[in-house]
């Protein structure tokens, strides 16, 4: 991409300043803001792993998932019960047999989530392609039977989901605390995001997908079968709703069936400042939300979600479409 | 056809076919004679809430079924109708000016929360639109729970209503029919004569030229616009509208009920409801909202019951029987929810008009043959 528009590129760092003398103000020291900043950016980069799957989604297929939620839980769970079964690990002091859990949990979550894709591709969102409308309705209705199966199975109850205890406490660096998980939180999130940016940008396959985001029927037309790789994207974006779902819990300490639904309207309001069908766009989109949400956090608990909402309003006047518009639908 | 009065009272938007005219007249009778003709508290309990989501469904099935948006933020006008009087009977005490002040209060600001809306998000797409009212509504359930001192949080609000819809008053000394006539009655009554004017007015919105506007938009927006209706403004009115009668019908409900709470008129199940009795009566019908929410609200305590029987039934088998729970009949609402989107998308209203036009149009083919 040439003459890549850096301005938005500019908006979480500037969002970041700003705050920077509003914490101040409150009376904590510029420690408390680099805890928040590091906190915010690894919330973000959790959203950023949710939300690529479904602007991909959304971007090739016109298809807008309303059930993406669902995979959020659903790998969250399947992440409480692999951490249970693997108990000697995730309580072992050595730090490397508690990785080894929290991969496992991954891995294991991925391809549930993965295969559950696969089914809801197939029975729920095929039959009502081109009808937003029927879109809308029937991912709804997925996603409350979604809930409800997972209620049937690990029961209505909130489930706590504990750290290992090597990825327990934080650094202290000077008088800032960076937790211990959030680094790996940031770590997992950038090897997402390098992933999808290698394979969308250097891969013959990322190549297709983008040409199909752009103008599916010419991708169509040149003789590849864009459904198919349509049904690639969206398995690959439930397994990568997944394992933002096994993040969330781990950062969240436990999992409720409802989980989803709060979720997927942190991912909405992402994908809508990012820009429908952009990566990058999530990824800016992602970090704001989570910038926002942990400073008004801090300074104004009872407006978190208002913060959001007003912030994707300002991002909307600047620009309609989102940061990076993509799909010209 | 000019018909007379009746035809005019509907905005000439008659049913259209024999059998929904009949279920229509026989829905009316049965709310008109529910506290004489089933006693019991449970009955005129589920006829009033049928009055309230009967004007509730008929205000989003004016933006769904007519103006095709989808809008998630539905119960969020529901829940300010019904905190605008909560509040009002809870801190200026149980008077009529306490009604109105808290009707316009909850009016004013519904309207204002929906054109907000309506002009950031439907300025841009109509999909977006979904999205952002799902996240508005879910900031302001947070934001109702919260406010405790003035919605009670979690456990809203209890309060009195002006002393002749209040239990206590008595009528008649002597029940009438069995039935004494208190009250209670008189509040039922209120509701019905309210909820039938609302749907009248409705029907009167959709089948106006504004109403016909809002039609042509739901089925190519393009067009529309290229023959020079502001689209934008439309859907923004539209928006608006429905916000106000949805509002209205969470006064009902607060009046009725007189208690309000989060879980009453905020939450998501019940924007589940209105979207499953909208898609089984039919979108694009008022009639339909009708008939939906009657049918739905008789199933709604009816299936549970029945999911209980199924479970106890099936405790030999522990996992059929957690499907089974009654907890979880939300699972197997979901499911006829996605059923009848895929094979009943017109619903009752639209399959039986569908039939009725056959039966005619199968009449006058057979006419012109007998002629020749």
């Amino acid at each position: 991409m040439n003459g890549l528009d850096t301005r938005p590129l500019w908006l979480v760092p500037v969002l970041a300043l700003l705050a920077w003398p509003l914490v101040l103000a409150s009376g904590s020291s510029s420690a408390t803001w680099v805890t928040l900043t590091v906190a915010g950016l690894a919330m973000g980069m959790i959203i950023f792993v949710i939300a690529s799957g479904l602007t991909l989604v959304f971007g090739l297929m016109d298809v807008l998932n309303f059930g993406h939620g669902v995979f959020i839980a659903l790998g969250a769970f399947v992440a409480t019960s692999v951490m249970a079964g693997l108990a000697d690990w995730t309580g072992s002091a050595s730090l490397s047999h508690n990785l080894w859990a929290v991969f496992c949990a991954m891995a294991v979550a991925m391809a549930v989530a993965a295969a559950v894709g696969l089914a809801f591709e197939r029975f729920i969102v095929r039959p009502v392609y081109g009808q937003h409308l029927k879109q809308i309705l029937i991912t709804m209705g997925g996603m409350i039977m979604g809930e409800e199966l997972i209620k049937v199975i690990w029961g209505p109850q909130q489930i706590p989901l504990p750290l290992p205890e090597g990825l327990r406490g934080a650094w202290l660096w000077g008088d800032a605390a960076v937790e211990k998980y959030r680094v790996l939180a940031v770590g997992v999130g950038l090897v997402i995001f390098g992933l999808l940016g290698y394979v969308l940008n250097r891969t013959k396959i990322g190549l297709l997908i983008r040409a199909g985001v752009q103008d599916r029927e010419m991708v169509e037309s040149l003789g590849y079968r864009i459904r198919r790789l349509f049904v690639g994207v969206f398995v690959a974006g439930s397994a990568l709703a997944g394992l933002g779902g096994v993040l969330w819990g781990l950062y969240q300490q436990n999992v409720v069936p409802q989980m989803g639904a709060q979720v997927n309207v942190l991912i909405f309001i992402v994908i809508i400042i990012g820009g429908l069908g952009s990566t990058l766009g999530a990824l800016i989109g992602a970090l704001l939300v989570g910038l926002m949400a942990n400073y008004t956090g801090f300074l104004a608990p009872k407006m978190a979600l208002f913060s959001n909402i007003a912030l994707m309003a300002a991002i909307l006047l600047w620009r309609p479409q989102g940061v990076y518009p993509v799909a010209n639908r | 056809m000019s018909g007379g009065w009746l035809s005019r009272a509907v905005s000439h938007d008659l049913p259209r076919s024999r059998w929904l005219a009949c279920l229509l007249v026989g829905l009316l009778l049965a709310l008109v004679f529910t506290p004489f003709l089933f006693p019991g508290v449970k009955a005129l309990n589920v006829a009033a809430k049928v009055l309230v989501f009967v004007v509730l469904v008929a205000s989003f099935d004016l933006l769904l079924g007519y103006t095709g948006i989808v809008s998630f933020a539905h119960t969020m006008f529901f829940g300010i109708g019904a905190y605008g009087l909560a509040i009002a009977f809870s801190q200026l005490g149980p008077t009529w000016p306490a009604l109105g002040i808290g009707l316009a209060a909850g009016l004013g600001l519904s309207g204002l929360l929906a054109w907000v809306i309506g002009l950031f998000s439907l300025r841009v797409r109509a999909i977006f639109f979904a999205m952002i009212t799902l996240a508005v509504a879910s900031a302001f359930q947070t934001l109702a729970s919260q406010l405790s001192e003035w919605t009670g949080g979690e456990d809203g609000l209890t309060f009195k209503v002006p002393e002749v819809l209040s239990p206590s008053f008595e009528w008649l000394e002597e029940p009438l029919w069995g039935v004494s006539i208190d009250g209670r009655l008189t509040c039922y009554y209120l509701l019905l004569v309210v909820a039938l004017v609302l749907l009248l007015a409705l029907l009167r919105i959709v089948n106006s030229p504004f109403g016909r506007v809002l039609q042509a938009i739901r089925e190519n927006e393009f067009r529309a616009e290229a023959i020079g209706y502001r689209v934008v403004v439309y859907r923004t009115w539209s928006s608006v509208l429905s916000a106000l009668f949805a509002c209205l019908a969470g006064a009902m409900l607060a009046l009725w009920l007189r208690y309000n709470g989060p879980d009453t008129s905020l939450s998501f199940e019940v924007m589940m409801d209105v979207l499953l009795i909208v898609v089984i009566g039919g979108m694009g019908s008022l009639y339909g909202a009708a008939l939906g929410s009657a049918l739905f609200l008789v199933a709604q305590s009816y299936l549970q019951d029945v999911l209980r029987w199924a479970s106890e039934a099936c405790s030999a088998v522990p996992w059929l029987a957690a499907l089974l729970s009654p907890d979880r009949w939300l699972l197997w609402l979901g499911l006829l929810f996605v059923l009848s989107v895929y094979y009943f998308p017109t619903g009752i209203t639209g399959r039986l008009r569908a039939r009725a036009a056959s039966v005619a149009r199968a009449q006058s083919q057979s006419r012109t043959a007998a002629g020749r």
